[in-house]
């Protein structure tokens, strides 16, 4: 096994445990915000094995970074401890859960090998943010400034939603 | 070469971390004293000998060894214990991507960079984990089960995924004039002078400078080109820091010690030294993005071992450049460390809106207004050329 592939096994299991993590850990909000924090930090270490630096960097700065922060800033405001809200003990729910986890399976054993296409020589230079800006602003700059307007759309709504409480 | 990447390293943790931050909690109390007209710390002695009081940090940290370890009932512990390292760790990581000193070519060997590790996107890499600096602070709230250091959590929360944001915008324009986020390559390109009046001859107000202005000039540091992005960075990393001006998190008049009241002995001394190892990065930061890094005003690298290889050889020359060069870098380190203990002890502490406001009111559209004429001031310089 190369290193780099070693890497990968060791971020992927990482990942897994502490996704498991979150969702097990419902006593807890902040101790499974924090597992959630540990999955994007481990997701970050397993795009820095792909050659994806840039975006490495993004999932640190962006998600473990600032957007788990507003999550536990929420949750430590409205201070949920332990008991505070029990999960949901509905059969159907269950069921239903269960349902979903098997359909996710067979689709991914539909992925494993044999179905991947063949694995494409990337650019000495692929993944830095020189790339990753170029390709941004020429090749797909419609669909980043749509982005941008959407999330533009969901500040002002939130704004205009909160404004709305307040008075 | 695994051995000079060790003495790196250890270079790194041994200046930057062990023999700065302790010997800046001295300099700060002293600076205090100064500040109050008071004569500050001397009483720390080894069989009545002060050094100034240079002392008292080594007395600090055994009053703090000697402390009780105490967890306050109902605290998380685990999450307890572990809050100090978070918020310690980004701090000394950071040290990794700062450049201490050029890329010397010695005869027989191959070129080494004195810089723990040469990332391309060096700068993102002390976004990244500055922002996970964030953690230590809120979460030692949460864990310690208190409600006063709640309210400190809550406050560093807000305030430090503000000041990220405008922080990184403030040094856009910093990364447009030097065209890179590789710390290393920043440096290299403030190693060099700009005329004053050099934009005359650029626009074609003038054909050419006559000879006097021409001689005219000035180092191309970050913040003789980007004045304005230097304050509002200094302001944001401040912030980020959360001592004194911006130190509400801890707000001793108002909630008592804020995220870290419920810490005591060693625990303590680990989010207290973060804060000095921050002021540290802070300043090896500031020197390496706005005041040239390694580099000497007006003696370029090239012009250093030109002038001294005809008389002392390659070797010597490139050793002594070597040398003069983290000489340089670590004057500039001390003289900003000395800039934050100014502010921290002249500028009382901002109410929390005045804080917000300054944020997104001051600085954030300021810095968008760099972003915007750094990018039109670019544009005119390439179409002029």
């Amino acid at each position: 096994m190369s290193f780099p592939a070693g890497v990968f096994y060791v971020f992927a299991a990482l990942a897994v445990v502490s996704a498991l993590g979150m969702v097990l850990n419902l006593r807890n909000t902040v101790a499974g915000a924090m597992c959630l924090v540990v999955t994007m930090i481990s997701l970050a270490g397993i795009y820095v094995v792909l050659e994806a630096h840039f975006v490495a960097v993004l999932q640190i700065m962006v998600y473990a970074g600032a957007i788990l922060v507003l999550f536990l800033f929420v949750v430590m405001l409205l201070n949920l401890r332990s008991d505070a809200f029990s999960p949901p003990r509905s059969r159907i729910a269950k069921l239903a859960g269960v349902a979903l986890g098997v359909w996710a399976l067979v689709g991914f054993l539909g992925l494993l090998p044999g179905a991947l296409p063949p694995i494409a020589q990337i650019s000495p230079t692929f993944g830095s943010y020189r790339d990753v800006g170029l390709s941004l602003y020429r090749t797909y700059v419609v669909a980043f400034e749509v982005t941008s307007f959407l999330l533009l759309a969901a500040i002002v709504g939130a704004v205009v939603l909160a404004k709305r409480r307040l008075s | 070469m695994p051995f000079d990447v060790i003495l790196k390293v250890l270079f790194i943790v041994l200046v930057g971390v062990a023999a700065f931050a302790p010997v800046i909690t001295w300099v700060e109390r002293k600076q205090s004293a100064v500040m109050q007209d008071r004569i500050g710390a001397n009483r720390a002695d080894i069989a009545g000998i002060t050094i100034l009081g240079l002392l008292h940090p080594l007395a600090d940290v055994l009053k703090l060894i000697g402390k009780e370890d105490f967890v306050p009932a109902g605290a998380h512990r685990f999450l307890h214990a572990l809050s100090p390292i978070i918020a310690a760790l980004p701090a000394i990581l950071a040290f990794a991507v700062i450049p201490y000193g050029a890329t010397y070519q010695f005869p027989g060997f191959a070129p080494t960079t004195l810089v723990g590790a040469d990332l391309d996107w060096g700068l993102l890499y002390i976004f990244a984990i500055g922002s996970l600096a964030t953690y230590g602070s809120v979460l030692a709230g949460w864990a310690s089960n208190n409600n006063w250091a709640m309210l400190g959590s809550l406050r560093a929360s807000a305030q430090m995924i503000s000041y990220e944001v405008t922080m990184g915008l403030a040094v856009v324009g910093v990364f447009m004039v030097f065209q890179t986020l590789r710390l290393t390559d920043m440096v290299v390109a403030q190693d060099t002078t700009f005329r004053i009046f050099g934009f005359l001859e650029t626009f074609g107000i003038v054909q050419t400078l006559p000879g006097w202005l021409s001689w005219l000039r000035l180092p191309f540091w970050g913040v003789l080109v980007q004045p304005l992005g230097f304050v509002m960075f200094l302001t944001c990393i401040m912030a980020e820091n959360k001592r004194a001006p911006f130190d509400l998190p801890e707000g001793e008049s108002e909630i008592v010690a804020g995220y870290f009241l419920e810490y005591s002995g060693m625990r303590f001394g680990l989010f207290y030294m973060s804060e000095f190892i921050e002021v540290v990065v802070i300043g090896a930061l500031l020197a390496t993005i706005f005041f040239g890094g390694w580099s000497i005003p007006y003696l370029s690298q090239e012009t250093i071992i030109g002038s001294l290889e005809p008389t002392m050889g390659a070797g010597l020359a490139t050793a002594l450049c070597m040398v003069a060069h983290v000489a340089t870098f670590l004057l500039k380190v001390v003289v900003l460390i000395w800039l934050q203990m100014q502010i921290r002890w002249t500028l009382p502490r901002f109410r929390y809106d005045q804080v917000m406001d300054l944020c997104w009111k001051i600085v954030l559209p300021l810095s968008l207004v760099n972003i915007f004429v750094t990018g039109a001031v670019l544009l005119l310089v390439e179409t002029a050329k």
